[in-house]
């Protein structure tokens, strides 16, 4: 659904048999002026805000502080050589979740969409086992892994007993349940486009593959998987920006610590807590921009130009 | 051989595996919704009821709930409303700045939530806007328009036009063709994209927090409750909710298959 989006962009406009209307601009204009107009006052603006904050100055001679509209670009340094640690994080723990998130996806969307082929019915209920865990709220799954992985659960104890981790070692709070909780979080944002693009694989290809003596590892890489490449694009996509800007999992309350903060975490607790307003905004404004930025590279060297 | 008959079970083993994996989180809130927890519902303390029967006796749970509920339905309308107009327009109109348009529905889909969440609080600040209940509607329309537009325009799209041809072929009035024929025939994505936007509104936290002040919604709820101990009672709202969801998609699975089954049968 929402993930067409991603995997065929340009939409309707492919379908040439649907009727043009002539001469009907004005109704065409009062369909969509509403819409954008909202966009534009509740996305678009917004964004402006948050660049005009990120470079507000602040002052303290009134003894609390207040900001004024500025232009101080001198913020951003600031943010960097404060946060960079947790701005690395979030990059650095999103690129281990996306790649974990591929790796445990694509078998799974590969059955689905090609060997579960014959049967429809299957299929649906497969992809719905996909999507449960959206019906349950992300806090209260969230929360649940925490519980199961507590200091007190017998998974921690048992992984004690036979050594793999020390009698003061621990799994909440580190990087590794961060990257977990991440990883399963947003699982089905890579399987459903891994699972529209296979779905539509011609399994023909990778017997013509066998026939001209191919091993299966080689049919696989020359043929399964420049074909599943769009939806590996938009899957990869799909999970990493979301993972990216995430601050519930590092959160101390649910698997992380304070040695786990992420880029979130921060933006949250300066908005939030301690209202500095500017580096909050400025933080924001980087993910944003950083986002962009690899979002155009990346569709770029993956030569899927076709996304938008 | 030997290697393709391993291949034949190594994968449907696998896909059990994952099916596991993606459910364990929800078993456990499952079970936990039945323990009589004291303090804090970590430890197993025995079977009870007692969660089930009286959900509301957790403080402000079902507060908490309905106003998520009427956030949902609220934001829910507005965006599938606006949504299906944008979409009914990209598809059957032609028009400049297109591409344009359809970047900026874009956009929203591509931007992390917290960017979201943050632009619009530091909006709502700049502008002296109190936050509470609107605040959150207004947010909550926000991310859910994209979505929507996409989900309508694909049925859109997928509309045969001579149907349309038909009604104007025997003198029905352009409005008449659009309740009567277009309308109708549209409502199955109409209807997909509203359950989408209510789920996503329902279970958004992230661009909530940002933009909430006082109001309490459920993901809200579980967030701060997090930090003493989340009563079982929260399980049973979650577990509901997500009962009441399976059952909804499960049951047009099955039709649309009997459906397709029937229409086979004819052909």
């Amino acid at each position: 659904m929402a993930f067409a989006a991603f995997s065929h962009g340009g939409g309707g406009s492919k379908k040439s048999a649907a009727p043009v209307s002539k001469g009907s601009g004005k109704v065409a204009l009062l369909l969509l002026l509403p819409g954008l107009f909202y966009l534009a006052v509740f996305f678009i603006a917004p964004l402006f805000s948050l660049i005009a904050t990120s470079l507000q100055t602040m002052d303290i001679s009134s003894g609390f502080p207040i900001y004024n509209y500025g232009f101080q670009v001198s913020n951003y340094i600031d943010v960097v050589s404060q946060y960079g640690p947790q701005i690395f994080r979030s990059f650095f723990y999103a690129l281990l979740a996306t790649i974990a998130a591929l790796i445990i996806s694509y078998p799974l969307a590969y059955f689905i969409g090609v060997k579960a082929r014959r049967w429809p019915l299957l299929q649906g209920l497969m992809l719905t086992l996909v999507i449960a865990p959206f019906f349950i709220s992300f806090l209260l799954r969230t929360f649940a892994w925490k519980q199961i992985f507590s200091n007190e659960s017998w998974i921690v104890s048992g992984l004690q007993q036979i050594g793999l981790l020390s009698p003061d070692q621990y799994l909440v709070g580190t990087p590794f349940m961060v990257i977990f909780g991440l990883t399963y979080n947003f699982i089905p944002f890579m399987t459903l486009p891994l699972y529209t693009t296979l779905e539509r694989l011609d399994v023909r290809y990778l017997e013509a593959g066998a026939d001209l003596y191919a091993s299966p590892r080689k049919t696989f890489m020359k043929v399964t998987l420049p074909l599943s490449m769009p939806g590996i694009v938009s899957g990869t996509l799909l999970t990493f920006i979301p993972i990216a800007g995430d601050y519930v999992n590092a959160s101390g309350l649910f698997l992380g610590s304070t040695e786990t903060s992420m880029l979130g975490n921060v933006v949250e607790s300066k908005f939030l807590k301690s209202y500095e307003y500017p580096t909050a905004s400025a933080l924001s404004v980087i993910l944003m921009g950083a986002i962009l930025l690899l979002v155009t590279l990346y569709v770029r060297k993956s030569g899927t130009d076709d996304l938008l | 051989m030997k290697n393709f008959s391993l291949g034949k079970y190594a994968l449907p083993v696998y896909a059990v595996l994952a099916f596991t994996y993606l459910l364990i989180p929800i078993a456990y809130t499952f079970v936990f919704s039945f323990n009589d927890y004291r303090r804090s519902n970590i430890a197993w303390r025995g079977f009870t009821f007692d969660n089930w029967t009286s959900v509301c006796e957790a403080q402000g749970v079902c507060e908490a709930f309905a106003t998520s509920v009427s956030i949902g339905l609220i934001s829910t309308v507005i965006a599938t409303v606006l949504g299906t107009m944008i979409a009914i327009a990209l598809v059957r109109y032609r028009f400049k700045f297109r591409s344009a348009v359809s970047l900026l529905l874009f956009l929203p889909m591509a931007t992390p939530e917290l960017v979201l969440g943050a632009g619009l609080a530091a909006q709502f600040f700049n502008v002296g806007a109190e936050m509470g209940f609107g605040t959150i509607v207004i947010a909550h329309v926000m991310f859910c328009l994209s979505f929507v537009v996409v989900t309508v325009k694909a049925r859109v799209a997928s509309l045969d036009p001579a149907l349309e041809e038909a009604g104007r072929d025997l003198y029905a009035a352009p409005a008449q063709v659009f309740w009567k024929i277009t309308f109708p025939l549209l409502l199955p994505g109409i209807m997909a994209a509203a359950l989408l936007a209510f789920a996503l509104s329902f279970d958004d936290f992230i661009i909530t927090y940002f933009n909430s002040g006082p109001t309490e919604t459920f993901p809200k709820y579980v967030y701060t409750a997090a930090a003493k101990g989340l009563p079982g009672e929260a399980n049973v709202i979650g577990m509901s909710v997500f009962f009441l969801a399976i059952a909804i998609v499960v049951t047009v699975q099955v039709r649309s298959s009997l459906k397709a089954k029937r229409l086979a049968k004819i052909k």
